[in-house]
């Protein structure tokens, strides 16, 4: 059997049962693999569920630099025997298979392309601890142990890692590198360690994230942090998964970052609210009277705030919604990961509607396109969507640092003080003084003469009068649609890189993809894997919507672009087709929508086969130059 | 309705603290049926901010939807108004608040848009102690949508189609109460004796203060057989009398022994209680089930100021907001800066 070889270079996974206490000993694994300078990429795959079903933990080690999941398991580790069958399954060849053997694995569980890697866990843990729940917990940090041992982990810096991880609860430190120290000795005395797959540190060939010294994090901390650093002080929410820890993170940092010196009160406002809708009607509330005010969501929160979105969009009320994207539709899959809301956000509300978004890809972003959202919403006084989703918002993902120009200054957008309103000839909060849409607010309470106006969500003329005049109406409505033009110019444009040179290619088409969020890491990685293969794609990460102009222009340029994203019905794709003139043939869905995130492997798949059954259909656009 | 709204003041209108008179409380011309209840609510609301000398700027006026909803475009034409959406005025009243703890917030809303479509939020905002007046103009029926029974229309009452109505009507005053709202009052669109006290104390509650006005529908619900018709109204009041005495006329006002009693409100002004509700305990909540409870079954409308604890927290204080209002936090004020984010970025290696 040759087994799977290779350093800094391969997948891990472990199958555990939720509430097992599995998911900090997994994390100690990830992070200490992070500490060696090794780029990692773990994931949580869990079930909507406290105790009892299976989870699992995916880590991917790649010397390149890939984060996103390459597809397919080389070791796997498995305490779970309710998935045991299907886990062992899903072992590439050649690979490995590290499991408790204080039972002996039962005939039919064995494989003979994979190795078997024996550690009595239970025994052990049996035999060296006495409190039943010692037992049960530490079990996860033998085999973390064992792991260290079999592929080569500093183990030092695993050590370490639990003095912060149990920071201030030493007992617990002692009987958990007690707990290492077992399952790693015993590993070295019973394998040959370390493995063919293996770790070593300075075996990378990831400058750029080494030498950027990436931080580990994940996207909801850093929206939380960006809400902070964009001057939000009032936060309404209502608790779904996978959005949840977004609020929970803004808590903990306002705690210590927005109390006020003098008094020791707050500067900030988080209110649990009774749902969705009144999350988003506190945002609103709390937005028209002039504070930085948001919410996070996910779908079906969603579905129950575009009420208050079509509000705000139509009185002008700036707002701005985190939604951490799950599978849907209706409850769907809670905890697993997905980007469907695309159309529901873009057109969020009944009537004619258009909303910003932007689309994150990693923590970093998240950080930076909360701050920008704040910006966003009240230049353009409309609400701001980021779609992010449950594997950028709860996964740990290796990130730049996040960075901050102190001379950073809020943009609050068009609005008039008292003082302005004292100079102003004639004001209408709905007239568009400068030709772009954007028209001048004023807040409650500036003024006592001048500046007072209703908010309302009827039709109204541009001085704010209810108003049923059908011409009122549509230039209003021609004013809305003027504003979100406007709004190309301020979103973050997309992303492009050169071109990866292919020597001989395959294929006379000029080829590119469109992706956004999570799907970039991998669609990057296919790309590269398609450039061995004689396959030269351009590509473009886009970033927000409305699009830039750059949008339509790929497109153009490319015979077939692939539209590469995590939805069944090509959200991305369809809502491309709405907003720009282009021909629907020539944008070709690559998609994931099983909940588990979209791998390399699979997107690479997926070009392949649309090229081979597509090539001969297509007529190059510039075969002169081809 | 009538559609021109004379512009010409008296000069010499009476003018108050502010040195301003009643026409600057004034709002747009009303487009509610003529002789609607609803109007004479307004002229209450209106004439209450300038008997307490507020100035209008410093008040905003929230609503949902429904004839009710309509109203705070008839009154204060000098404050923010913002009629949201159906049902949803409670979350919109609580984010302002939280944005500006300093203005004075005025809910307007309905039978429908607060028993009905708006439940839920109307009882989280009384569960918050919202600091703001929060008013229902109560007719029993859907006036915009032409004279559908609302979730108050009493059992039995007889509806513009003649239809009985077969359910249980809720009563939002018992609901306030019973959810601990801090100031629960109950008065009639009719009786602006009443109504202008009620609201002036409310606005000056440091918390939330309902008032639930019945207010009759001239149009689908003011017919023989309805039991918030005027005449029926008018009819079957239990009126307990009251006065609104801010703290800086209280040395000045002057009530006979044992015809009036004093409530004093957390800002210092009183609300002096007169002749027939002298003994009510405004204090007492369960007795103000009760007695809510008993005047109910015997046909009877309880109005006056069922319940007030002038002492509470309010949602601001709850929180633990500091003094300046949060729409007023500069980026400086805001913005922990790049030395706290270079320190939180070593956390995370």
């Amino acid at each position: 059997m040759k087994q799977i070889s290779g350093i800094n270079d391969f997948v891990v996974k472990f199958a555990n049962v939720n509430g097992s206490g599995s998911a900090s000993a997994n994390h100690l694994f990830a992070k200490a693999i992070f500490r060696m300078d090794i780029p990692v990429s773990p994931r949580n795959i869990f079930p909507s569920n406290i105790q009892g079903l299976p989870t699992w933990y995916e880590v991917r080690v790649s010397s390149k630099g890939c984060l996103g999941r390459r597809g397919g398991v080389d070791l796997m580790v498995c305490v779970n025997p309710q998935s045991m069958e299907k886990d062992i399954a899903s072992i590439e060849p050649g690979g490995y298979f590290v499991y408790d053997s204080t039972k002996p694995l039962e005939a039919h569980l064995k494989r003979d392309d994979i190795t078997y890697l024996g550690i009595p866990m239970t025994e052990i843990c049996m035999r060296e601890f006495k409190s039943p729940r010692l037992q049960q917990l530490l079990k996860n940090v033998v085999y973390v142990g064992a792991m260290a041992a079999l592929l080569n982990i500093d183990f030092p810096i695993l050590k370490n890692l639990l003095n912060d991880q149990f920071k201030g609860k030493e007992k617990l430190i002692s009987s958990n590198a007690h707990a290492l120290d077992l399952g790693y000795n015993f590993a070295l005395e019973t394998f040959d360690c370390p493995l063919p797959i293996r770790l070593q540190k300075g075996g990378n060939d990831a400058p750029h994230i080494l030498e950027s010294r990436h931080i580990l994090m994940n996207g909801n901390t850093a929206a939380a942090l960006g809400a902070i650093y964009g001057g939000a002080t009032v936060a309404a929410w209502y608790p779904i998964t996978p959005s949840t820890s977004v609020v929970d993170a803004f808590a903990k940092y306002a705690a210590r970052l927005r109390i006020d010196a003098g008094t020791g009160k707050r500067n900030f406002a988080i209110v649990q609210a009774e749902d969705e809708l009144a999350a988003m009607g506190m945002v609103v509330g709390a937005s028209w009277n002039g504070a930085r005010a948001f919410t996070a969501t996910s779908g079906p929160g969603l579905s129950l705030m575009s009420e208050f979105l079509g509000l705000a969009y139509f009185a002008e009320v700036p707002v701005v919604l985190i939604d951490v994207q799950r599978s849907g539709p209706s409850t769907g899959m809670p905890t697993r990961s997905q980007q469907s809301d695309i159309l529901a956000a873009a057109y969020a509300s009944h009537g004619d509607t258009k909303q910003v978004l932007l689309f994150p890809a990693t923590p970093r972003e998240c950080f930076d396109m909360t701050v920008q959202a704040f910006d966003l919403a009240e230049r353009l006084q409309t609400p701001v969507i980021i779609m992010s989703d449950l594997d950028l918002g709860m996964n740990d993902w290796m990130s730049p640092p996040l960075e901050w120009d102190d001379n950073y200054r809020m943009d609050r957008g068009k609005v008039l003080d008292a003082k302005a309103l004292d100079n102003v000839e004639r004001w209408g909060r709905y007239l568009d003084v400068d030709g772009d849409g954007i028209c001048y607010r004023t807040l409650p309470g500036t003024h006592p003469d001048k500046g007072a106006y209703f908010t309302r969500g009827s039709s109204k003329n541009e001085m704010a009068v209810y108003s049923e005049s059908g011409d009122d109406y549509v230039q209003n409505m021609d004013r809305l649609l003027r504003k979100f033009e406007t709004a190309k110019s301020y979103v973050p444009a997309p992303k492009t890189h050169p071109p990866i040179a292919v020597e001989t290619p395959k294929t006379t088409l000029k080829l590119g993809a469109l992706f956004f969020g999570t799907s970039a890491s991998p669609a990057y990685e296919a790309v590269e894997m398609l450039a061995d293969e004689g396959f030269s794609i351009d590509t473009m990460r886009i970033r927000a919507f409305p699009f830039h102009e750059s949008v339509d222009q790929f497109v153009h340029d490319h015979d077939l672009v692939f539209v590469i994203e995590q939805n069944r019905d090509g959200q991305m794709r369809r809502l491309i087709i709405n907003e720009c003139e282009i021909p629907p043939g020539k944008l070709i869905p690559v998609l994931n929508y099983s909940g588990t995130p979209i791998t390399a492997r699979k997107i690479a798949r997926e070009i392949r086969e649309a090229l081979s059954a597509k090539s001969a259909d297509v007529v190059p656009l510039h075969p002169e130059t081809a | 309705m009538s559609y021109i709204k004379p512009k010409f003041r008296h000069p010499g209108l009476p003018r108050n603290a502010l040195g301003i008179t009643v026409a600057e409380y004034d709002g747009a011309i009303s487009t509610l049926c003529a002789g609607c209840g609803h109007d004479s609510i307004s002229a209450a609301i209106r004439n209450a901010c300038f008997l307490s000398s507020i100035p209008p700027h410093r008040i905003a006026k929230l609503s949902g939807i429904g004839c009710s909803s309509k109203m705070p475009t008839y009154f204060l034409g000098k404050s923010h108004g913002f009629n949201s959406v159906h049902g949803r005025m409670p979350s919109v009243a609580t984010g302002a608040s939280l944005a500006n703890r300093d203005l004075t917030y005025i809910g307007v809303s309905g039978d429908g848009d607060t028993a009905s479509i708006g439940m839920g939020q109307f009882i989280h905002l009384i569960r918050r102690n919202v600091n703001m007046t929060y008013i229902v103009a109560n007719n029993g029926c859907y006036g915009l949508t032409k004279g559908q029974d609302s979730a108050t229309a009493d059992l039995g009452s007889i509806s513009k189609s003649g239809a009985a109505n077969s359910f249980d009507g809720i009563d939002l005053a018992s609901l306030a109460l019973l959810q601990g709202a801090s100031f629960v009052a109950r008065s009639f669109s009719g009786d602006k004796e009443q109504l202008e006290p009620l609201f002036r104390a409310a606005m000056a509650h440091n918390g939330f203060a309902f008032i639930d006005v019945v207010s009759p529908c001239v149009t689908f619900n003011n017919h023989v057989g309805s039991t918030k018709s005027y005449a029926q109204t008018r009819e079957h009041l239990d009126v307990m009398p009251l006065d609104y005495v801010p703290m800086r006329d209280e040395i000045r006002t002057q009530y006979d022994a044992g015809t009036s009693r004093g409530v004093t409100l957390h800002d210092g002004s009183v609300i002096q209680l007169r002749k027939a509700s002298v003994d009510y305990q405004t204090d007492d909540r369960n007795a103000a089930m009760l007695a809510v409870q008993e005047a109910h079954d015997d046909g009877r409308i309880l109005t006056g100021l069922l319940f007030l604890d002038p002492n509470t927290q309010d949602l601001n204080q709850n929180l633990k907001l500091a003094g300046k209002p949060l729409n007023e936090l500069s980026t400086d004020e805001l913005c922990p800066g790049s030395k706290v984010l270079n320190s939180i970025n070593e956390g995370l290696r």
